[in-house]
């Protein structure tokens, strides 16, 4: 602290000095806060409750929401899917070669969970969640640590009682006392070592990503990249060509409602299954095709009943999922604008191959 | 090498698989005499005879296409979606010491917004005499500075704690960018509302869905942290957090929050996600340390590397590479071609300053023989960069971030290299 009282120290000389710039003159720039834009962003929760409104929810009603909302990235039992963030297990492994570092294993406040739950989840749909919502989430990821039991109700009156397992694992970082060997000024020129060995190699795992396209024109599997450019300019041009009948102004409003949902989905060229299904074509398809994407009970059921994409279908799926197929792993409130589900599907339509 | 040669060169990964010998060859020879008057000097090219495109054609400039693989690049396996991930600067391909903002990496937490100027909004609160709003116009009227520093993700070479895993400086050490800010002090903002005698921290947040948030001492809050608006004299890239970012200079990047948009001044760290389960070190016995925010001093070997082997015979070869220190300025650093037996000083191109990247060269003279190449900084705290053995030594293997061992790269007697571990 010391340097910081003599920078205070310092500015004081400073401003008694009517010729040095006045830093800490206020300069009578910006306007007051209002009380409701404070509370509209002051959303932090710091270990000793501060910031956690007024609230419960259950075990119960969490497990319902996790599903609804969660368990598309994390699995039904916050056991985490594909590379999505793993929520629960890991007891006891934090010393092991490989720890599992979850909410129960590792994480010292649980101030963090529901802070981190409120304000930046669900995923791509953040800031939705209710009070009552985030306590119960909460409480569900507290149960599937084994942490409360199935009849617990996490509230803002019991939340200091909960006893975080690592809560005792952390310390200040230590550096300049473990590591003040590295601190050595003037270290060794000549004679360090007697021998040297390669005792590892990265070529061994190969897990590094493949070449590009080098000056040379080449890439690993032999194609030009001019050439594997001008493919892309191609699809790009057909793509163009295709919606040229659509309304332009229409694709490019549906193109920025697409934001929505591109946390799960790709569309254009080069689109990957993700959390979920590519939707190159998805305008007039059959539903449930996509190739190497594993959908819901429900979405197999309609698919071997013949449910077409057609426009209508898919309005009215995408005005509300849930109540249009309940079941479905598309964890998504839905568009609440008519314009924008019309310019949703327009800029789909601009994908047809 | 030039593209309008009327045989291909080889390529970059035909000279690493095998085609090196020929090639290597052809070119020792350019040493001695030409075997033949060079078309390229003989014959009027096309460049020479025709014109070129006239002011215009690219009203914002990209590089030429002969250098579309100078690019960021992501390592897919790293993390479930492009929208919570990193990318690598290609340091291999660079030289001096300010990154260009198109190559520089990115890391987001919930993909780069678009936020216009209009709509930027930066609130001070918390234990502060008057709350206030600032807008993107009203920063630009407080009295500005511009420094250069680097900013460097704390988990650059966290891949490699385990054993050498990622074949190229790109993806080992590229989590690292450099760049000359322009803003205000973090200190003239919390002046003007008013920093309360019982605030000793600041929590700083971004407008993105993320909201990623540290806890900052009030201490840094007050000293050097800079709320930046443009980068390398041009506006902040989107993906850089335009229209306004936090420069906490020497700290590791995660706290260098993009979109600002509000400063929280508080008696206590938030424990925010960011730091507590992820950017906290865990050591071998399982206990974890936080709040590790200074980056240590850390150097590594550009070139030649795995992205860029040698390409010529024996004789002149340029080592070059880059060094930092997130506790002060770069005063030495020393290269090895034998695995760390022997060591020469590097020439620094420029003296190192305060928190930036500095870069270094070792002008050697290459008897065509395997080298195992390693750079080891210093800074003006006295630290030296640690190798691998000792940090590990301290840290055990699961610490993921803060990995700043000396780095080896095996370079071969055909040029090529590899990234290996040594004894």
């Amino acid at each position: 602290m010391s340097k910081f009282l003599n920078l205070l120290a310092g500015i004081a000389l400073v401003s008694t000095c009517a010729a040095a710039p006045a830093m800490a003159e206020k300069l009578g720039l910006g306007r007051a806060a209002l009380p409701e834009e404070i509370a509209a962003w002051d959303l932090d929760v710091s270990p000793d409750g501060t910031g956690l409104p007024a609230g419960s929810g259950s075990v119960e009603d969490g497990e319902m929401l996790f599903a609804e909302h969660c368990a598309i990235c994390h699995g039904d039992f916050a056991e985490g899917v594909d590379n999505w963030p793993k929520l629960a297990g890991g007891k006891g492994t934090l010393a092991d070669k490989d720890p599992l570092k979850t909410v129960g294993s590792y994480w010292p406040y649980l101030s963090t969970a529901w802070d981190y739950v409120n304000r930046s989840m669900p995923f791509g749909n953040a800031q939705t969640l209710s009070a009552d919502d985030t306590y119960a989430i909460v409480a569900y990821i507290l149960y599937s640590n084994d942490l409360v039991e199935d009849d617990f109700v996490l509230s803002d009156e019991n939340f200091l009682d909960v006893e975080m397992p690592n809560a005792g694992g952390f310390i200040v970082d230590d550096r300049e006392a473990t590591e003040a060997h590295f601190w050595t000024s003037e270290p060794c020129m000549e004679d360090c070592k007697d021998t040297v060995e390669i005792t590892m190699r990265a070529a061994v795992l190969d897990v590094t990503p493949e070449e590009i396209g080098t000056e040379a024109g080449q890439d690993q599997n032999g194609h030009s990249a001019a050439a594997s450019h001008g493919e892309a300019r191609v699809e790009e041009a057909k793509a163009v060509e295709a919606s040229a009948a659509l309304d332009a102004e229409l694709v490019s409003a549906g193109e920025k409602v697409f934001k929505k949902c591109k946390a799960c989905h790709q569309v254009g060229d080069g689109a990957k299954n993700k959390t979920g299904p590519t939707l190159n074509g998805i305008v007039g398809a059959s539903a449930g095709q996509v190739d190497g994407f594993k959908y819901s009970k429900v979405m197999q059921a309609a698919a071997s009943d013949g449910l077409v994409w057609s426009e209508d279908e898919l309005a009215a799926f995408l005005a509300k999922p849930k109540d249009y197929m309940n079941g479905t792993k598309m964890s998504f409130a839905g568009l609440k604008k008519d314009e924008d589900v019309h310019a949703v599907i327009a800029y789909l339509m601009s994908f047809q191959q | 090498m030039s593209e309008s040669s009327p045989k291909k060169a080889p390529s970059r990964r035909q000279f690493l698989t095998g085609a090196a010998a020929a090639g290597a060859g052809a070119v020792a020879a350019g040493a001695a005499r030409a075997a033949g008057p060079d078309p390229l000097i003989t014959d009027v090219q096309d460049w020479a005879r025709a014109t070129g495109e006239g002011v215009d054609a690219t009203p914002y400039g990209l590089p030429i296409e002969f250098e579309s693989d100078v690019v960021r690049r992501n390592v897919e396996w790293l993390t479930a979606d492009t929208i919570s991930s990193i990318n690598f600067t290609p340091i291999h391909a660079l030289d001096g010491t300010i990154t260009p903002q198109g190559c520089a990496f990115e890391r987001h937490h919930s993909g780069a917004i678009e936020l216009r100027k209009d709509d930027y909004r930066l609130m001070i609160n918390g234990l502060v005499d008057t709350p206030l709003v600032f807008t993107y116009g009203d920063l630009e009227r407080f009295p500005r500075e511009n420094r250069v520093y680097f900013c460097e993700c704390a988990a650059n070479t966290g891949m490699e704690w385990a054993g050498a895993q990622l074949n190229g400086a790109q993806f080992t050490h590229g989590m690292i960018h450099n760049m000359e800010y322009s803003g205000v002090p973090l200190r003239s903002l919390l002046q003007e509302a008013g920093v309360k005698p019982e605030g000793k921290w600041v929590y700083v947040e971004g407008a993105d869905a993320s909201s990623n948030g540290r806890s900052i001492p009030l201490e840094k809050a007050m000293d050097d942290v800079m709320v930046a608006f443009k980068a390398n004299g041009e506006a902040l890239r989107k993906e850089h957090g335009y229209p306004v970012r936090l420069v906490v200079p020497g700290w590791e990047g995660n706290m260098w929050v993009k979109w600002l948009r509000r400063v929280e001044v508080m008696e206590g760290p938030v424990e925010s996600r960011e730091e507590t389960s992820k950017y906290t070190d865990t050591l071998a016995n399982g206990t974890s340390r936080k709040w590790t925010w200074v980056m240590d001093a850390k150097s590594v070997v550009t070139s030649p590397s795995p992205q860029a082997p040698i390409r010529h015979g024996p004789g002149p070869l340029v080592i070059t590479g880059l060094a930092w220190s997130g506790r002060g300025a770069i005063t030495g650093v020393d290269v090895s071609v034998d695995g760390g037996i022997t060591w020469m000083p590097a020439r620094l191109a420029a003296p190192g300053t305060d928190k930036a990247l500095t870069r270094f060269y070792l002008d050697h003279n290459w008897d065509g023989s395997e080298m195992l190449l390693q750079s080891r900084a210093k800074d003006s705290t006295g630290y030296v960069q640690p190798t691998k053995a000792q940090l590990r030594e301290v840290r055990g293997e699961n610490s993921i971030y803060h990995n700043n061992c000396v780095q080896t790269w095996w370079v071969k007697e055909n040029g090529e290299a590899e990234n290996v571990e040594v004894s």
